[in-house]
């Protein structure tokens, strides 16, 4: 493949999140300038990953660190919006699956692998049996998913911290920060700093999450699930219309409480870096908010695993910089601010593109009958586009059919 | 196809009882639906002694509560009537929520208001220019939003309420504000007060109808005179005005309107700038309850709202129900804890009522579960003392969710609502 059609082939699916990117820099950069700093400086801060080589070890370790749960929680959000539903519960999936799986591991003994395997599945299980619970009440009570998953976040915070307070806390009484029990030594999951050794990089303070292989081996099955089966397939045939999914002998109603059993478990996973990794307890401290990022991560990543990557570790990349940021005397909320106008750009300039594809696509169509240039990334923008539409219908678009 | 489910039956042999019931209109089931709503709640209160049930403290708090929803609300009905979903209302609010500390801090409460409202007409900009100008999709850009008010009220925040010239501001909260001014009915609900009198009795009906008025015309906020009013006069802009008709109809077939030439990208960009407005408007609530702007003072009542909508139907006097249900079930958790006990002797009555009701349509299935169902939730009442807190918070966002799951299939949005409308494509 020549470089010129390796341009043509891809060129459009980079060309959105690059402009976005750009354009959210240029903002931010004016936002900087406009309070009196140097933009530039800024960014310099951003990119200084410390003097000594152990300082950028751990600086890459920091935002990689940070990038796992991301992935996860972007790939959980993308799973559903290839099926055109909008899985905004994510956050109290992870949030309920983590202190369950949390409780369950510190109330185990087990051998180390099994250990280990046990409390992922309580986390995966849980996350899926919450999620679960929004699809059924869509196919059977036709309520949208949105509202019944913003809802059941309340429910499973409130839940949590009953369970915090209750049943699993694990803490002495009057202590400030209320955690559940310490998972023991067997229920840990070894992290990757001998491997960075080992390729001749210098030991960071923290441990590099082991997890990142699960991550990475989560991200391959979900990318062959959706693009290489029978039901991958049909997912993403409802998703794009799922009237013509429906004529050809989709189960429209099944497939809703399968993404969103499917999309629930990988959330459920989203906690466990950090579980596994650093904290071993869940706690009033624990990383909150990752479900409503991992909604920008995976419109970032334009719902393709591999985009979802670059896109946690963009995410991973600015979060890390709030901390020099603040040092720097400018606001670290920049990097929110950045990460809001590089989503909302991001989806405007997905528009844009896809039009323009749309427009080249007519006129070589009045040539000759090649097909668009990028048939999976405007795929997966329309899916992504779809998720608004049948937000409130209750139910996809044939289905009401099925039932009379 | 399956919205045609009215069975022949209910017409057939109608008796004189059926006729009080159900005859005369809307109006009457309305009413009817209301007393009985009313019964259930005084009898419920006397049989459980849970005085608080039915109190002014706690209508006062619900009406409170409830007025940031109904606002957040009512700006969701302009702009999804006009067709847009704004998931962007908490973003609004929360910009408006700031936009009143700003103000309100430096020139009182008057600017505190015109503060609040621009903020949220900002975001509402914003949203229509991503989706009715760019087309993007509507969820996306309403996430994008929220996201994005979070970043600016912080970094805004950071930049003019941590300095030196704003005194107890800091980087999550602004200076003290004024209050608003409040009224009270005299004779009625202050001074004789002669409701409260009469809540004190514990009468059954009377006592909980006196506490329902006074609570609702007690040191009442000029704001939430205003939410009150808006209510019936977005029904009357939205449905009997043209200005209304033009808008409703590009929520339902904008290409229809466009060719009868309705301006249907204006009438949508007036709709989300009207929209952010007011979900703006509820963050200034929020501000004048508090006396100050605190980070994270909206806490998800944008999201709450959008709920209120669709459980209204989008309809101005249903979604005005639905934040008055949330707002009630909120202010019971939070002024008595062991109160919301009591709502399970609600539930188990509520219950009951079904299950005869289905039993006297010979679904004996089902009148056998509801009664099972009835008979748990009373068990669950006579047993339990009072819930744990983190299972009380959530007492209103699950009857919330499990009012939708009882109502969603009769619910009919506009039927263009969240779709990408492109002059010319459609």
């Amino acid at each position: 493949m020549s470089g010129s059609a390796l341009l043509r082939r891809f060129g459009p699916a980079l060309l959105a999140p690059t402009m976005a990117v750009g354009v959210a820099l240029v903002i931010s950069g004016l936002v900087i300038a406009l309070i009196g700093e140097n933009p530039f400086e800024a960014l310099a801060v951003m990119f200084d990953f410390g003097e000594t080589p152990a300082q950028q070890t751990q600086a890459i370790v920091l935002i990689l660190n940070r990038a796992i749960p991301l992935f996860l929680a972007g790939l959980a959000v993308s799973i559903a919006f290839r099926m055109g539903l909008f899985n905004i519960g994510v956050e109290g999936q992870y949030r309920l699956a983590t202190i369950l799986a949390a409780g369950v591991g510190a109330a185990v003994v087990l051998p180390a692998p099994l250990h280990v395997l046990l409390i992922v599945v309580v986390g995966m299980v849980v996350g899926a049996a919450w999620a679960g619970i929004v699809g059924v009440l869509k196919v059977t009570r036709g309520v949208s998913e949105v509202i019944s998953s913003i809802m059941l976040n309340f429910i499973a915070l409130g839940l949590a911290s009953f369970l915090l307070t209750g049943p699993l806390n694990g803490s002495e009484p009057g202590d400030s920060i209320i955690n559940t029990p310490t998972i023991p030594e067997s229920g840990r999951f070894p992290g990757l700093n001998g491997f960075l050794g080992a390729i001749g990089l210098a030991q960071p303070r923290t441990q590099l999450f082991g997890f990142l292989v699960v991550a990475a081996l989560v991200g391959v099955l979900i990318s062959v699930l959706l693009n290489r089966t029978r039901f991958g397939f049909d997912l993403r045939a409802t998703g794009l219309s799922p009237s013509a999914a429906q004529a050809s002998g989709v189960d429209a109603r099944g497939m809703v409480i399968k993404t969103m059993l499917l999309s629930g478990a990988v959330a459920g996973l989203i906690g466990m870096p950090d579980l596994l990794g650093e904290q071993y307890k869940y706690g009033t401290q624990f990383t909150a908010g990752l479900g409503f990022l991992g909604i920008a991560v995976a419109l970032l990543g334009r719902n393709s695993p591999v985009g979802i990557a670059f896109a946690a570790l963009l995410f991973g990349f600015l979060d890390r910089a709030a901390i020099p940021l603040q040092f720097a005397d400018i606001p670290a909320s920049v990097v929110t601010i950045i990460q809001g106008t590089i989503v909302l750009a991001v989806v405007i300039a997905n528009e844009v593109t896809r039009r323009l594809t749309r427009r080249q696509a007519e006129r070589a169509g009045a040539g000759h009958s090649g097909a668009p240039p990028d048939g999976e990334g405007v795929a997966a923008v329309a899916a992504a586009a779809s998720g608004g539409q049948r937000v409130r219908a209750g139910e996809p678009g044939g289905q009401q059919g099925a039932q009379s | 196809v399956s919205t045609v489910t009215t069975t022949p039956a209910t017409d057939r042999g109608r008796g004189p009882l059926t006729e009080l019931l159900t005859g005369g209109g809307t109006a009457r089931r309305i009413m009817w639906i209301l007393l009985g709503i009313a019964v259930l709640f005084s009898l419920v209160r006397v049989l459980s002694g849970q005085d608080e049930l039915t109190s002014a403290s706690v209508f006062r708090a619900a009406l409170t509560l409830a007025v940031p929803i109904g606002l957040a609300a009512l700006g969701g009905l302009f702009s999804e009537r006009a067709g847009v979903v704004n998931i962007g209302l908490e973003g609004m609010m929360i910009l408006g929520t700031w936009g009143a500390g700003w103000a309100g801090y430096q020139w009182g409460w008057g600017a505190a208001l015109v503060g609040g409202l621009l903020f949220g007409a900002l975001g509402g900009v914003l949203h229509a220019v991503a989706t009715v100008t760019f087309g993007v999709d509507h969820v996306v850009s309403g996430v994008a939003i929220n996201i994005l008010a979070a970043g600016i009220v912080r970094f805004l925040s950071e930049l003019l309420y941590a300095g030196p010239d704003s005194p107890g501001g800091g980087p999550t909260q602004s200076p003290a504000i004024d209050r608003q001014p409040s009224f009270s009915v005299p004779v009625l609900s202050s001074g004789a007060d002669l409701l409260g009198d009469l809540e004190r009795q514990h009468w059954f009906l009377i006592s909980d109808a006196a506490g329902l008025l006074r609570g609702v015309t007690n040191g009442v906020g000029l704001l939430t005179i205003l939410a009150l009013l808006l209510i019936p006069v977005s029904y009357l802009l939205l449905w009997r005005t043209a200005f209304g008709l033009r808008l409703r109809s590009c929520g339902e077939n904008p290409a229809a309107a466009d060719s009868l030439g309705v301006p249907v990208y204006t009438y949508k960009y007036v709709a989300v700038i009207i929209s952010g407005g007011l979900a703006g408007l509820g963050g200034v609530f929020l501000v004048f309850d508090a006396g100050i702007y605190n980070e994270g003072q909206t806490g998800g009542r944008g999201f709450i709202g959008l709920a209120a909508l669709i459980f209204g139907n989008w309809r101005p006097g249903g979604l005005a129900a639905g934040a008055g249900l949330f707002g009630y079930a909120d202010a019971l958790q939070l002024k008595e804890k062991t109160a919301v006990v009591a709502l399970l002797l609600l539930v188990a009555l509520v219950l009951v009522v079904v299950a005869l009701w289905q039993a006297v349509n010979r679904r004996f299935l089902r009148a056998s579960l509801a009664l099972v169902a009835a008979l748990g939730a009373l068990l669950g009442f006579l047993t339990t003392e009072r819930l744990p807190d983190g299972i009380v918070s959530f007492t209103p966002h699950l009857t919330t969710l499990l009012v939708l799951s009882l109502a969603s299939q009769r619910l009919r949005m506009p039927k263009a609502d969240g779709l990408v409308y492109r002059r010319g494509e459609h």
